[in-house]
């Protein structure tokens, strides 16, 4: 049963996951062995599943071509979208896949080195897989916001140094 | 013909000429010429103004929104107001005759110094209190008097000392809780001992309760709402802090028709009317403005229990502000001045923060740290802190 505690812990972490217990025990206004417990059972029940870091990798010198692919299925008998899901999921380049409402059934987001390779595994990989209908690809061409978080921030801080 | 500044100053008002300069600004300035500093000195929020209210301001620029207001403020702001303080803090007022839009809170207070004072009529505050209640005071023809108040009591004016330092020139005594810069509050049985004395000695109260959405223990009660306060009272409040709208300049002041007449017609007569922008920007905060404001008073409360746990730690004695985004850590321990420690900190450790002597004589020994900051700059603050603590307590801090 996860308390509003629970649920502050979760989004301090996930703002910055580099908090240490002494930390976030301060901030939550808890012990700090209470809060070390409270973040274990979470892991152990896979709500905490990583900890990771945002970063924007359109200012590192590489070749990362992103796609977003909209996939048509028809879900199998007994097992609904889930096993085509796990189908796609277990492939290296897809970054995550999820099932939606709406004109298509799976959202997709790939990576790869190039548009030719996105394009490969597209045509190769994952249109062959049977039961899928269409896909529809999107290539990402520049990120404003993600995860919460905004990646060229205009807004600086202009508040006097000391007011009254 | 030229003209000496001496004699040009000798001829400016004696009540101007006698107020003394503002005790930040000293540190301002200091703060303000070095490098990398982390301010704990700051009385505004850190969050920028939540989008939604932002849009609405630049869609009413759009729609042609360019103009003055009726002097009592743009009636549809006047509404949202009442309703506001009605669904939020039980206090009732007409939008049509019993609320006034201001400049800011710090307009309003002024207005109602103006109103109330008689020549020599003596204001009570409770102290350590925000710098600007002593110099309206004085600008309105008032006398301040400080009622000092004590961290044994958690900073709160009680009802006794209140009564002793009440004379026959009395004539009103300004209230602000939670208080800036102490973070303390009042409980409903507080305010209901100070009402007892204060009706029993027919005073006035300026209710400045800009914090009292900023409360994070027990709810904030407003004294206007005790029996036989509302008449007696100005309810002054506003969207800076709150609603993280201190650049929008929107305050508000609410009281009887009598009162709010007379503030009324001077604040007709020097300012018109608040500006519209902010106006449109604040029916939009009070109407659609709770989920982002409950988010950031969250926030305030995660960032108290930090700092104040940190100052412990420290080896600071600090009371638990139960209210605003003010702690108030005692450095009597280090046996240095408030503005001392204050200077040493900012230039050894480049963290800023105000001298609580500057809030009166009872701030002396204490520092008001804001935690309007992000909880990653507090944490940075409270590690610089430590270290500059460590040299001094070993003595490798020049004095």
């Amino acid at each position: 049963m996860l308390t509003p505690i629970h649920l502050d812990l979760l989004h301090l972490i996930e703002e910055n996951s580099r908090r240490t217990p002494d930390i976030l025990a301060a901030i939550v206004g808890r012990e700090v062995n209470e809060v070390k417990a409270m973040i274990q059972d979470m892991e152990n029940a896979k709500i905490i599943l990583r900890y990771s870091a945002t970063i924007n990798w359109e200012k590192v010198e590489t070749n990362r071509v992103t796609a977003f692919i909209d996939v048509k299925v028809t879900p199998q008998r007994g097992v609904g979208f889930d096993s085509i899901a796990e189908r796609i999921y277990r492939f290296p380049e897809v970054r995550s896949v999820s099932l939606m409402s709406g004109a298509y059934d799976l959202s997709i987001a790939v990576e790869g080195s190039s548009i030719q390779e996105v394009a490969r595994f597209v045509s190769d990989k994952l249109s062959t897989i049977e039961h899928i209908i269409s896909t529809t690809t999107h290539f990402k061409l520049k990120t404003y916001k993600q995860e919460g978080v905004i990646f060229e921030d205009q807004e600086e801080d202009h508040r006097l140094v000391i007011s009254p | 013909m030229s003209i000496s500044v001496n004699s040009i100053a000798s001829r400016l008002s004696p009540i101007v000429n006698d107020l003394p300069p503002s005790g930040i600004r000293r540190f301002f300035e200091l703060a303000n010429s070095l490098e990398g500093v982390i301010s704990l000195g700051v009385g505004e929020p850190d969050f920028r103004t939540p989008w939604h209210v932002r849009e609405a301001c630049v869609y009413s620029l759009e729609k042609g929104y360019t103009g003055y207001s009726a002097n009592a403020g743009h009636p549809e702001l006047c509404a949202a107001i009442s309703n506001y303080l009605e669904r939020r803090f039980d206090v009732s007022y007409h939008p049509g005759s019993e609320i006034l839009v201001t400049v800011g809170a710090s307009e309003a207070i002024d207005l109602a110094l103006r109103t109330l004072l008689l020549p020599g009529e003596e204001v009570l505050i409770p102290e350590p209190a925000y710098v600007s209640y002593r110099p309206c005071t004085l600008l309105a023809g008032g006398k301040p008097v400080g009622v000092p108040t004590s961290a044994d009591d958690e900073f709160r004016m009680r009802a006794a000392d209140l009564e002793a330092a009440i004379t026959p020139l009395s004539k009103a005594v300004i209230l602000c809780y939670p208080s800036n810069p102490t973070g303390s509050t009042l409980s409903r049985a507080d305010l209901e001992q100070l009402a007892e004395v204060i009706i029993r000695h027919d005073l006035f109260v300026i209710a400045d309760e800009i914090y009292a959405e900023l409360t994070y223990q027990g709810e904030h009660v407003s004294i206007a709402s005790l029996p036989g306060m509302k008449e007696r009272t100005i309810l002054v409040s506003g969207m800076s802090k709150a609603f993280a709208m201190t650049g929008w300049r929107i305050g508000y002041a609410c009281t009887n028709a009598e009162i709010l007449h007379g503030m009324y017609k001077i604040h007709q007569y020097s300012i018109m009317c608040a500006p519209i922008t902010g106006q449109m920007a604040a029916i939009e905060a009070l109407t659609r403005g709770e989920t982002e404001k409950d988010r950031m008073v969250h926030s305030y409360d995660q960032r108290r229990r930090f700092i104040v746990n940190a100052f412990r730690d420290l080896g600071l004695d600090c009371h638990e502000p139960k209210g605003a985004f003010y702690a108030f850590p005692s450095i009597k321990s280090t046996g240095l001045s408030s503005e001392q420690f204050a200077e040493l900190a900012l230039i050894h450790a480049k963290v800023a923060m105000v001298p609580g002597s500057v809030f009166g004589d009872s701030g002396e020994g204490f520092l008001r740290a804001s935690y309007a900051t992000s909880i990653d700059s507090l944490q940075e603050a409270i590690e610089r802190l430590d270290g500059f603590l460590s040299r001094l307590r070993r003595g490798d801090i020049d004095l």
